[in-house]
């Protein structure tokens, strides 16, 4: 038993013939499971959908009037001859592995995954298969992150510094996942905390799913340095630039993501300041991911995937490239450029 | 802030000037005199000797990171920095230390003495006191590599804060032959008058491009147009009975042209600035090409000499008679000047350049420039009669006033990535022109476009990749640009034939397939007329 056509691999997506379902489809389907809701796995125009509950909250805010079936974690479905289970990815709130069973052969969908504990979405944990697919987005050794309270601590040093010099904080983040992580990580920091709209109305999905998420402000167009002196905005990387910021001058402005991490790309972003989070596994954690999961097989789905397959083959697993149209959404799988 | 790690640290994290001069000063008036002598001497391109190849240190760095080399080759491709690589690729370590300048590198220099074995457990005992940045700096000064996103210029008006000395004196000061070793803080920077060095060339005065009509800049009258010469721009420094020749660069290249050798004046010290190109016999300069056969060699073979002789066209007298004339006004310097080739050999190794004819109107000068190229120049410049000689580049006085240039229109077939703020961006590319059904590579070029047109472009090459030869991608041969260069020559060591002067990429010829661009016949005419 290869295990080969539990899930395969469609010009789709991935899809599961004994179910005859798609996971994380990029064409319209049928029937959809999805991972997480960020657009390049959450797309639009399939005939059903199943995902977890909160997932579901922030894609009935993005995508409108779907239909749609829960899956709660760890619970398990019957689709056609195929056993179906969701389980925690811990990429952002709501995310999940998805695994597969058919005959006893298991296979698991990881989605997008991180492997630390960001104590708001629900932690990762490995899930035994023979057939793993992963990502590879920071599948580079260079990518190697700080633990979570040390990056607390480098954004809440800077925020200080800015109110210490009359300046507003500007902090450019995805506005489902990196900022609610980082809402609940300064949550304690020095002054309040403004969402630009985009985050808030992600924030409002995701605190009426039951996501415990602590208070935040919506910017308003009346809101400016004057009603909230010393604030720290949230707001997404494109809008950071924007006239908007001009109310809150003088303003310093930074990005979070994993990017970061690497100084010709903050450059190129003309970015002063840089912090390195991610809601992706770095190096070890990709390695630690694929090793727990004891897989004989091993797909790799998006980011630096020739790199990450030759290491894996390298290391004594089995490993493929498998060409997907991920890594296009969310400002880490985004890419470099 | 004494340590440099942590100047580069302060550097690194902002984009403004005003914080870097603030960092910069507060190193300048923190540091010890011999690491602030060291910092001066990084920032204007006086780096140490480089002591260690650099596939020594990738295979320490692999080693000691635990992986095996492809992939450390792999991660600086995408990185595009070889010091930040390692930096980032290290196990973190146990405890840290800042790094300071100048022992640092006193020690980099002891190691030239150790054998390899040696060298790398000293290596390896550096990097594992280091955080991060301590490494990209120590990194960095080990390949000799060193850019901090700070000018020599903005180096230097930190440095006139610091120390209240005027900034266009410190940038003379710090011209020429200076070495931490030989030199001091207070000799260097503060003493009233510095020890008289006659190997110290002037800072050049360097001009803009002209971008806005030439008549904007009032009457022609006040000005003066010479002949844009495609050479080395150099000083020619005649001082008690020696010879030195700088290059723009400030590379003392004297014992590369002994044509110079020998030369002094009866009027005393003399310092004269023009352009160093090669002569031919048809009595105009040569192309750049023929230059670039000389300026590599550190010794020059008879014929070579023979057969490429170097000239210095001397347009304008920075020193004469022992004085400093950088404050005359230019009609007051040539008449210096005109004295001072009187008193040099003729013929001789320093000429006065070919004229620009005519009339003292732009409309002389705009159809006079048309015709540069059969005069071997690049276009005109433009220099006000009444202005001093200025230190670096200032708007105002002196303008380039270029010829529009060549163009074709070409298919990119290779890319690859670039480095520092272009890492993982693919900015890199070789261009090809049709001859018959097959495309045959003529140039490489590497900017003229946006970001946001490399991050486009950069997303194309990812997905119509057909093969990678290392970190070169072969692309599927779609898209057209516009190629500008300066001039254009015969060249045997090109497959096209043909070698391009400053190619870059004018525009992305969205509207056009790769069936509509030039072809090879093409680029011979432009030869055949151009060359």
């Amino acid at each position: 038993m290869t295990g080969r056509g539990v899930l395969t691999f469609t010009d789709r997506g991935i899809y599961c013939p004994a179910g005859d379902f798609y996971i994380d489809p990029w064409r319209p389907v049928p029937r959809a499971l999805i991972t997480h809701a960020h657009s390049d796995h959450a797309r639009w125009g399939h005939g059903r959908y199943l995902a977890t509950p909160r997932s579901l909250a922030v894609m009935r805010h993005r995508l409108g009037d779907i239909t749609a079936q829960i899956a709660e974690y760890g619970q398990v479905l019957r689709i056609g001859d195929a056993d179906v289970s969701f389980h925690p990815a811990g990429h952002v709130p709501g995310s999940a592995q998805i695994r597969v069973c058919v005959a006893g052969q298991v296979w698991v969908a990881s989605g997008d995954y991180k492997t630390e504990n960001d104590g708001l979405s629900e932690p990762f944990a490995p899930l035994p298969c023979h057939s793993f697919i992963t990502e590879s987005t920071f599948g580079l050794p260079v990518f190697r992150w700080q633990p979570q309270p040390r990056i607390t601590e480098q954004i809440l040093r800077w925020w200080q510094g800015n109110r210490a010099a009359g300046k507003t904080s500007v902090l450019g983040a995805y506005a489902l996942g990196k900022a609610q992580r980082l809402l609940h990580m300064l949550a304690d920091g020095p002054g309040p905390i403004l969402c630009h709209a985009a985050v808030e109305n992600t924030n409002a999905s995701l605190r009426a799913a039951g996501v415990a998420l602590p208070q935040s402000d919506v910017l308003t167009p009346e809101c400016s340095a004057k009603t909230h002196p010393g604030a720290l905005i949230i707001a997404p990387p494109g809008a950071i630039e924007a006239s908007w910021t001009r109310r809150f001058a003088p303003t310093e402005v930074a990005l979070a993501s994993g990017w970061m991490g690497l100084r010709g790309i903050r450059r190129r972003r003309a970015m002063a300041t840089g912090f390195v989070i991610s809601d992706h596994a770095d190096w070890p954690g990709l390695l630690q991911a694929t090793k727990e999961t004891g897989a004989e097989n091993i797909y790799v789905t998006h980011g630096y995937t020739d790199i990450f397959t030759r290491y894996l083959n390298e290391s004594g697993h089995s490993a493929q490239v498998v060409p997907t149209e991920f890594g296009t959404d969310d400002d880490d799988s985004a890419g470099p450029a | 802030m004494s340590a440099f790690s942590d100047l580069f640290q302060a550097l690194d994290a902002t984009t403004k000037t005003s914080a870097k001069l603030a960092a910069l000063g507060q190193y300048f008036q923190t540091a010890t005199p011999e690491d602030r002598l060291w910092c001066i001497a990084v920032l204007s391109g006086r780096r140490p000797k480089r002591v260690l190849s650099s596939t020594l240190l990738r295979r320490w760095a692999a080693e000691a990171a635990g992986i095996p080399e492809w992939l450390f080759e792999e991660c600086y491709a995408n990185v595009g920095d070889l010091a930040e690589t390692i930096a980032l690729l290290l196990p973190p370590a146990a405890q840290t230390r800042p790094l300071y300048l100048a022992p640092t590198i006193a020690d980099l220099r002891a190691m030239a003495q150790l054998d390899d074995a040696a060298r790398k457990a000293h290596v390896l005992a550096q990097w594992a006191q280091l955080d991060t940045t301590g490494r990209l700096v120590f990194n960095k000064l080990l390949t000799g590599g060193f850019r901090m996103g700070v000018s020599q210029k903005l180096m230097t008006r930190a440095l006139a804060q610091a120390t209240g000395q005027p900034q266009p004196d410190l940038a003379h000061r710090l011209m020429g032959n200076w070495h931490p070793d030989t030199s001091d803080w207070h000799s260097l920077i503060m003493a009233q008058n510095p020890t008289a060095d006659s190997s110290r060339p002037y800072p050049f005065c360097l001009a803009h491009g002209l971008d806005s009509p030439p008549q904007d800049l009032g009457d022609a009258h006040d000005w003066r147009a010479e002949w844009k010469w495609d050479g080395i721009r150099a000083q020619l420094l005649l001082r008690d009975g020696q010879v030195f020749l700088w290059s723009r660069g400030e590379e003392l290249i004297t014992d590369r042209f002994p044509e110079f050798a020998g030369l002094s004046i009866a009027g005393g010290n003399t310092v004269l600035d023009g352009e160093l190109v090669v002569w031919g016999s048809d009595g105009l300069p040569q192309p750049f090409q023929a230059l670039q056969k000389r300026i590599g060699r550190k010794t020059v073979p008879k014929a070579l000499l023979a057969s490429a002789p170097a000239r210095l066209l001397a347009y304008d007298c920075l020193e004469f008679g022992g004085q400093d004339l950088r404050a005359l006004p230019l009609a007051q310097r040539r008449q210096h000047l005109q004295t001072a080739l009187d008193q040099l050999p003729n013929p001789g190794p320093v000429l006065p350049p070919p004229a620009v004819a005519g009339a003292h109107t732009w409309e002389n000068w705009a159809s006079t420039r048309q015709t540069a190229r059969a005069h071997r120049a690049e276009g005109l410049m433009l220099k006000r009669l009444s202005a001093p000689y200025h230190a670096g580049r200032i708007r105002g006085d002196w303008w380039k006033w270029k010829l529009d240039p060549l163009s074709i229109d070409a298919v990119m077939i290779y890319a690859q990535a670039g480095h520092g703020r272009r890492a993982t961006l693919y900015t890199d590319f070789t261009f090809a022109v049709w001859d018959g059904p097959t495309l045959v590579p003529f140039a490489k070029a590497y900017s003229g476009l946006t970001d946001a047109e490399f991050r486009q472009i950069t997303a194309w090459v990812r997905k119509n990749t057909q093969q990678r030869f290392g970190p070169v991608r072969q692309v599927v041969p779609e898209l057209v640009f516009e190629i500008a260069f300066e001039g254009i020559q015969p060249s045997p060591r090109h497959k096209s034939g043909v070698a391009l002067r400053f190619p870059r990429m004018a525009r992305w010829r969205q509207d056009k397939t790769a069936a509509q661009a030039d072809t090879l016949a093409h680029l011979n005419a432009l030869l055949a007329q151009y060359g």
